[in-house]
């Protein structure tokens, strides 16, 4: 039972590591998984062959990022990699995206599930065109918890003076992008991941510097719905799928009825007041069932089923909420921000995917939620310079532009701001002649 | 009876995991879940019950036998279905055998690779659109880019240059007919996850996950079983030792490993220490090439 008891009741933090295979990301994370003794013997042994076959000196630990037989020809990562280890007292999932202009998307891709993301800086070059796109991207992409690594500071003789000049220099650019210390957080480490100074262990040639190791920064930073700005979230709860086992055998079952979902934000107790959308009817949580088990309440990430005390017909697509405060359910605009807006009208940031451009002329459908509805495309206010973060007059979206984008659906969708709520912030664009995923938006 | 504001690792990939399948039921038409007896699947299995007690499974069980499977994990596979109450669809290698759609070069050829032929060949006779399975990100290279929602073609085949983004999670399911999707609710799961779960949830697993006596003969630092179909050749020197299984599969290409642990929190503590990655230690046909397993999945194995 020991070993059970000392590897029981991490957390889950979900990162994501923006730079290039020249800032040393790919051995960053490499010295992340050795260090942290996650790399087995055969897969050391895999990677020794491959750097002894390519006439490498030392093992490169980048190697173990990279997945895919084309990338490994070419030598670079061009879609996102999902990487895992654990600590004792937490587990990590990293999204690895590549760093280069061409691949905005995947960079989106990676972002959208993390809640901290680790920038790598090139102590030697300072900060580039890229780590600017980088934090601009996270910034878009609702990521409050940022990590500036100072990498290769080997390369610089471990000068604090190059860690200072790059943290100034990123600071009055983190002002210009409006990260404030309010709503964002953003720290500073020195290391050098290709001798794993301040990755995990601190090494002796950083002795200047006194804050944490990038793993110490990560096993304290707050997770999902964990730090100070989440407990602003109203509850949401898009309904998944009905639970209706009216044939079974068992007379109790007849009427069972369960509304199945995941709490996408805030928390909800038995007794609770909530309200249905579209339908604007108001009842009371009844019951909160996992697997038939009864809870009291439910946090944000879980998937429950609810039980309600009325009789009322929902189905997938619908939502449930926390009634407003002031009893009024007829209208959202009560004011506390318990329900969230009804629309056919979205204005969002989008990020375009597809290698053939938005066409202003199709329909094209939109995944908000559980709920899917025919979209039109309106007005491209802008398109933002992703380097400089100008706005730019624009009449085309193509492959990696991000640019705002007015839409009409079909039907009302249930939303709140991007900014204040990722889940029901964010929507994605389907093609409905191939049917993939061309586009992905947050609300403004 | 109590919830926490930050929810365990468990809990967390649990909630995932039952939203994933959940997305299944809401999105396809007709979709099936994999069950081989294996204990990635018997999670699976677990998890669907979180996701849809007391109601019915929205979606039968399928499994594709090789006919060389351990008769152990097939024994297990027939009585966990029917305590469960959920229909259970077998195929089997045999019938593409004698169907001629597998060609084997010799009877004992590892049967592995040609599972993706059967397959196929039930998603067109059932017309599944979604096939739920059991594999994880962290097993192979390969499939750390591969998205939980992941799109085959009319041949099965698996682009990987070409995927659906994913973001959030918000995943799109859409298919033609004749195309199907694949969806992986445990892809965020560690081997370790996957044994941590098991003990919590209690769940039984078939005996030879637990030690055992067996005879084996040592090849490449692989321990291969000896038994009727794998006999030991002249020249091998056959010992018989404690083993257990870390993975359940075709018998030709699947090897055990030395081990006493007969409990899972033995297994959970070996697991934990290990040196060696699942497959590398129990995949027979893995090593072959570095690329391998990319190969195989763009062919339409899962």
């Amino acid at each position: 039972m020991a070993a059970l008891e000392r590897i029981q009741d991490h957390g889950l933090l979900r990162f994501l590591t923006c730079g290039s295979v020249d800032d040393g990301k790919s051995t960053l994370i490499g010295r992340l998984l050795f260090d942290t003794r996650t790399i087995l013997t055969d897969t050391l042994a895999q990677i020794e062959r491959t750097s002894q076959r390519r006439g490498l000196s030392a093992v490169d630990l980048s190697l173990l990022t990279d997945g895919l037989s084309a990338e490994r020809e070419q030598g670079i990562t061009i879609d996102v990699a999902y990487r895992y280890f654990s600590t004792g007292t937490r587990k990590y999932i990293i999204a690895d995206a590549p760093g280069h202009e061409q691949y905005t998307r995947n960079m989106v891709t990676a972002a959208s599930t993390a809640d901290l993301a680790i920038l790598l800086v090139d102590a030697r070059k300072g900060l580039s065109v890229q780590t600017r796109r980088h934090a601009a991207v996270c910034h878009l992409l609702g990521i409050r918890h940022l990590v500036v690594a100072v990498n290769k500071m080997d390369l610089v003789e471990y000068d604090q003076a190059v860690f200072e000049r790059i943290r100034a220099d990123f600071q009055d650019f983190a002002a210009g992008l409006g990260l404030s210390d309010t709503t964002h957080d953003v720290t500073f480490v020195p290391m050098s991941a290709l001798n794993g100074d301040m990755v995990v262990d601190r090494g002796e040639a950083l002795a200047w510097y006194e804050g944490p190791t990038l793993l110490e920064l990560l096993e304290t930073a707050p997770g999902a719905h964990g730090d100070a700005a989440a407990k602003a979230e109203q509850f949401r709860f898009p309904i998944q799928w009905v639970c209706r086992p009216q044939a079974s055998d068992d007379p109790e079952l007849h009427d069972y009825r369960g509304f199945c979902g995941r709490i996408e934000s805030g928390t909800v107790q038995v007794g609770d007041r909530i309200l249905a959308l579209p339908a604007w009817i108001e009842t009371k949580v009844k019951a909160i069932h996992i697997g038939g088990q009864p809870l009291t309440s439910a946090v944000a990430d879980q998937s429950v089923t609810l039980l309600l005390e009325d009789e009322i017909d929902l189905s997938r697509g619908d939502m449930l909420v926390k009634a407003g405060s002031n009893g009024s359910t007829a209208s959202a605009a009560n004011g506390d921000g318990a329900v969230p807006e009804v629309t056919k009208q979205l204005d969002a940031m989008v990020c375009w995917f597809a290698e053939t451009p938005l066409d202003r002329s199709r329909k094209y459908t939109i995944r908000h939620t559980t709920r899917s509805t025919r979209a039109a495309v309106g007005e491209i206010a802008y398109k933002l310079d992703v380097n400089t973060l100008e706005q730019q007059g624009a009449e085309k979206l193509a492959m990696n532009d991000i640019a705002r984008v007015s839409f009409r659906l079909a039907q009302p969708v249930f939303c709140d701001s991007y900014a204040k709520n990722r889940a029901t912030g964010a929507f994605v664009i389907i093609d409905e002649a191939t049917f993939d995923t061309v586009g992905a938006g947050m609300v403004v | 009876m109590t919830t926490r504001v930050t929810l365990s690792h468990l809990d967390w990939l649990e909630a995932e995991a039952i939203h994933i399948l959940r997305e299944v039921a809401g999105q396809c038409e007709n979709p099936a879940l994999l069950f081989s007896g294996g204990k990635d699947s018997i999670c699976l299995l677990r998890l669907a019950e979180k996701a849809f007690r007391p109601g019915k499974f929205p979606f039968p069980l399928l499994h594709i036998d090789t006919a060389h499977n351990y008769p152990e994990v097939i024994a297990f596979r027939d009585r966990r279905a029917a305590e469960l109450g959920e229909r259970l669809i077998v195929r089997s290698l045999e019938d593409s055998i004698a169907r001629g759609t597998i060609v084997l070069k010799s009877p004992l050829e590892s049967r592995n690779r040609f599972q993706s032929v059967t397959l196929l060949e039930a998603v067109e006779e059932f017309g599944f659109d979604c096939l739920i399975g059991g594999a994880r990100r962290d097993e192979e290279k390969a499939r750390a880019k591969e998205r939980v929602f992941s799109f085959r073609d009319e041949f099965g085949q698996w682009d990987p240059k070409n995927q659906r983004p994913e973001l959030w999670n918000l995943y799109n399911a859409r298919v033609r007919k004749g195309e199907h999707m694949r969806a992986f609710p445990i892809s965020n799961w560690t081997e370790l996850d996957v044994w941590q779960y098991i003990a919590r949830e209690g769940l039984e697993l078939p005996s030879i996950y637990f030690t055992h006596k067996r005879q084996i003969v040592r090849k490449n630092g692989l321990l291969a079983p000896v038994t009727d179909l794998t006999p030991a050749k002249d020249g091998d020197v056959v010992e018989e030792i404690d083993v257990r299984f870390r993975t359940v599969g075709d018998i030709p290409c699947t090897a055990p490993v030395e081990s006493t642990a007969d409990t899972i929190d033995e297994i959970i503590a070996e697991t934990a220490s290990t040196a060696v990655s699942e497959r590398g230690a129990t995949r027979l046909d893995d090593q072959t090439s570095e690329a391998s397993m990319e190969q195989r999945k763009k062919e339409g194995y899962f």
